[in-house]
């Protein structure tokens, strides 16, 4: 089935197996493989990405459902190798160990900041409960999320 | 104190990570790759009649199916730690298995195709036909007369039976003590999750008979030992192993497992390369699981709340079969702890290692010692509470004195390994000092009156980490089939540039960026200059890889051993340059200057440069700053502190909010305070999963109804509060660098401290004990029947 999308800014047009998930598409198609699988029932959140802007995870569409659709994924965030204030925030706050569930949660904060620029602890906790991570214990992933918040305040 | 060691420096490893440029397992490509699937036994326990692979083996793009037949010359994975001094009758895996199976998910056949849909789409097609075996699950059951037995080498299921301490004594002591205290603790299993699931690629070239293994690994180098040496029968050198960027491992990823030695099989086989992911289904049921105690504990205690004698009998679950080194856990890294941080004087530990119809169980983070740590922090809560004391002073009227250290517990249950250093009460104190435990106390009385159930938990802890003394743990010693020390090489670039190479194997640790601060203070040097290069055979010197909370104390004592070595060669060149006495010169801050004359002075830089030029050197030193070092350590380190969590039950629901935890850890000198604390948020995560949330469940006939992620709780985001930290700083006299370690001190000490806390809260309902998970339905049901 021929599909075409802009992923990170470029565009892309190929011909697939219907059965293909977005995920798959994006890894072994485009060989964006920044983006992370950790499960097989949708739960865990590594695969986020955005799709028009919105945080979906990856594993729960058809690369067909995202026919032209335009597609940020971790690769996409930086701007001009300059890092998105929340990958900065990760980097600065120790909010990443093993850095596999990283671009999802990544992704998810940037778009919950986006409609929430000023989110409390709690929201915070719960605007991320859709992403697993096994290392930090969530701990540092809240403090990067509210300084970047903080950061992208000053106008970034 | 140096510029970077105890400094937070951000991580070297962080900013491929949040770009997406890591690359992990499943993101490496080779050119005519080909995809394997592994079809898994849809039974618990059964014989394998038959294998039907016609029709698969005709779906599209299939390259072929193999069975274990297919491989009987190759040989079973080793269990390369056997519980010491004693017969270990062990059952280890194959590739796949051919007769038999013990437990639901293991491999029994594999298909091999140009992508995976396809391959499994025709792993769907394979019929098998097994003849049903009953089934056991519970470890307990096993051991009773009449149950299934699984192995022929093993009667009565029993793998090993291990003891430590003196039974005589413990009993004797137990009849004259005031009070025993009877309880059975369940540690239940436990899942690991790393997020990234296990995997391996492999290619083989045939021209050479070299193999290329890429692994989800925390030990290349052990990994390809066990696969050369003990599985195939080839030369070591004939193999490299790659562990890319790992996803996390707790343990899981130590091991030799059938898949990672069916994909080099299939390379050679099948002359392309071969990848194999497995889902996280599969990871669930086929990748190692961790705990599962049932343990009787006998604790006496005098009157004024001294204990007397700690007796403990353990029934360890290991699975159908043995994993690498699965009957080390409930055995030396368990037993061996049970004083905790406090002078029991007699100790008796015995321990029965049993095979049931589960998955395979070994290390998961703390392996052995979160069931110590329970078992120790949960009695003298048990004795307390029945002597009408308080559970702080109880802990400290039996705490080793700060005078005692070295101490060596009782009975020699540590075969010989002495208490390095500690001050038990320090961080105790200084968590009380953050957390006003007499408020709390009326808090809780005033709270209860108004139908809200409070409670507090201690743990106060000790573990031992820094894995090992190589004597001591090894074949003559605690059954562990090699050494335990660790490696390390530095190499002083002409540009002044420093790479140092470590046979740890860091996987989100943080230990690229730590080595780095150890050889770039001891060097004087920028950090930015020291590149930290690891996890592949190719290319690191061997070592034992990245567990047991090792690669601080171990590794970066190596690096450190190392750069003294590169130091003291840099003094004799820097004299040489200044036409001075090697006698008469000192290092410092990155220079050889003359004693006295800081001005007469050479850099690093330019002595590695001379070095590397190797146009005039003192006579007899070769060219070139190139030191390794290897770090045998004289004992384990012993991390303690105490960690407090403050709980809150909803008595119409029994869900239990943990409203506060705060941790003061003490694990010697800190080369990172940011990495420790990371390390210690993570582990009691991990710890407050298992008191509260998680466990691995399988019914009856062996079907593993905790296998997603839908159905085994891991912590979300939303289920922990923030946490605080603090520490004391006690530092270890084992190594130069006065660390412990740090990677499972919050899993240890954690778990003890919740249940502590919820049973404290659910003392008005009569209740002094409940096993694991503390679900809100088994508190509600607790409830409804006391509170009735």
């Amino acid at each position: 089935m021929k599909i075409s999308m802009k992923v990170n800014g470029v565009d892309y047009e190929n011909d697939i197996e219907p059965r293909t998930l977005l995920v798959q598409y994006l890894r072994e198609t485009l060989d964006l493989t920044g983006t992370n699988i950790g499960c097989d029932t949708s739960q865990c959140g590594a695969c986020t990405i955005h799709v028009n802007g919105e945080a979906v995870k990856s594993c729960t569409m058809l690369a067909v459902q995202a026919d032209g659709a335009t597609i940020t994924t971790i690769e996409g965030l930086a701007n001009d190798g300059e890092l998105h204030p929340v990958q900065k925030a990760f980097c600065e706050n120790h909010g990443l160990q093993c850095g596999y569930c990283t671009p999802g949660m990544i992704m998810a904060s940037v778009d919950m900041l986006k409609n929430n620029p000023n989110p409390t602890e709690e929201e915070i906790r719960h605007g991320l409960e859709g992403n697993f991570c096994r290392c930090t214990g969530y701990h540092n992933i809240v403090k990067s999320v509210k300084a970047a918040a903080v950061s992208m305040k000053g106008g970034a | 104190m140096g510029k970077y060691i105890g400094e937070s420096v951000l991580r070297k490893e962080d900013p491929r990570m949040v770009t997406g440029e890591a690359k992990y397992l499943d993101d490496i490509k080779i050119p005519g790759m080909l995809y394997a699937v592994v079809k898994r036994s849809d039974y618990a326990h059964a014989k394998i009649k038959n294998i039907d692979t016609s029709e698969a083996t005709k779906m599209p793009g299939v390259l072929g199916v193999w069975t274990g037949k297919d491989f009987e010359d190759v040989n079973p994975m080793p269990c390369a730690w056997q519980a010491g001094g004693i017969t270990n009758n062990a059952n280890t895996p194959r590739v796949l298995e051919i007769d038999k199976v013990t437990f639901t998910g293991q491999g029994i056949a594999v298909v091999v195709a140009e992508d995976r849909n396809l391959a499994e789409d025709a792993c769907s097609k394979i019929n098998v036909e097994y003849e049903e075996l009953p089934v056991v699950v519970s470890a307990e059951d096993a051991i009773k007369p009449g149950a299934p037995q699984l192995h022929e080498n093993a009667p009565n299921n029993i793998c090993m039976e291990w003891e430590c301490g003196n039974e005589d004594g413990t009993d004797k002591a137990l009849s004259n003590s005031d009070v025993v205290v009877k309880e059975q603790l369940v540690n239940q299993r436990l899942i690991p999750n790393s997020m990234e699931p296990r995997g391996a690629i492999a290619e083989y070239k045939s021209a050479t008979e070299e193999f290329t293994v890429w692994l989800t690994s925390q030990a290349p180098h052990v990994h390809r030992l066990l696969a050369t040496a003990f599985v195939f029968g080839i030369p070591e050198t004939k193999m490299r192993v790659i562990a890319p960027h790992v996803g996390g491992g707790f343990g899981c990823k130590i091991f030799l497992y059938p898949e990672y030695c069916l994909v080099i099989a299939l390379a050679k086989k099948i002359g392309r390369p071969i990848k194999w992911m497995e889902t996280r289904s599969e990871n669930f049921q086929a990748t190692t699981h961790g705990r599962d105690h049932s343990t009787q504990i006998q604790v006496g205690a005098s009157n004024d709340g001294t204990i007397t004698s700690l007796k403990v009998n353990t029934v360890a679950n290991l699975g159908g079969t043995l994993s690498t080194i699965a009957p080390g856990i409930p055995t030396t890294l368990y037993g061996r702890l049970l004083s905790g941080t406090y002078k029991f004087p007699n100790i008796y530990c015995g321990v029965k290692g049993v095979y049931t119809n589960t998955g395979m169980v070994d290390a998961y983070r703390g392996a052995g010692r979160p069931e110590a740590t329970y078992v120790v922090e949960r009695a003298l809560d048990l004795v307390a509470n029945k002597l009408g004391l308080d559970v702080v002073d109880v802990r400290k009227k039996n705490f080793i004195q700060k005078d005692q250290f070295p101490y060596t517990p009782a009975d020699g249950i540590t075969k010989g390994l002495e208490y390095d250093s500690g001050d038990y009460e320090k961080p105790l104190n200084k968590a009380l000092e953050m957390f006003n435990y007499t408020q709390f106390r009326e808090e809780q009385k005033k709270s209860r009156s108004e139908g809200k159930y409070l409670g507090v938990g201690f743990s106060t802890y000790i573990e031992a980490c820094g894995v090992a003394p190589s004597a001591w743990v090894g074949v003559g010693g605690e059954g562990w089939g090699a050494g335990l020390w660790e490696s390390a090489n530095i190499r002083v670039h002409l540009t002044g540039k420093v790479v140092v190479t470590t046979g740890s194997s860091p996987h989100g640790q943080g230990t690229e960026t730590t080595m780095a601060q150890i050889a770039a203070d001891e060097l004087g040097l920028p950090f930015d200059d020291v590149d930290v290069q690891y996890n592949d055979t190719l290319g690191t010197p061997f070592g034992y890889g990245t567990y047991g909370s090792r690669s601080a104390a171990v590794g970066g004592t190596a690096v450190f051993n190392a750069v003294q070595k590169v130091k003291q060669k840099a003094l004799r060149i820097g004299a040489h340059m200044l036409e001075a006495s090697a006698d008469d010169v000192v290092y410092e801050d990155g220079k050889v200057s003359v004693k006295g004359s800081p001005d007469q002075a050479k850099t690093i830089q330019e002595i590695a440069g001379a070095a590397a030029l190797g146009y005039s050197l003192p006579e007899g030193d070769e060219p070139f700053l190139d030191e390794t070092a290897y770090f045998d350590p004289p004992n384990t380190t012993w991390p303690f502190g105490t960690h407090i969590c403050v709980v809150e039950i909803e008595e119409e629901t029994g869900s239990v909010k943990v409203k506060k935890y705060l941790a003061v850890d003490d694990v010697g000198n800190v080369v990172n305070p940011m990495v420790v604390d990371g390390q210690i948020h993570g582990g009691i995560a991990q710890g407050v999963a298992q008191a509260l949330w998680e466990s691995g469940e399988y019914n009856e006939s062996g079907e593993l109804m905790s296998g997603s992620l839908i159905d085994y709780a891991i912590p979300r985001t939303d289920c922990l509060p923030n946490l605080e930290l603090d520490r004391t700083v006690t530092p270890s006299p084992t190594n130069p660098l006065g660390v412990k370690g740090v990677g499972e001190t919050g899993t240890i000490a954690s778990t003890p401290a919740v249940v502590n806390a919820v049973i404290d809260a659910l003392a008005p309902f009569g209740v002094t004990n409940l096993n694991m998970p503390l679900t809100s339905q088994k508190i509600w049901n607790v409830i409804q029947k006391k509170g009735a």
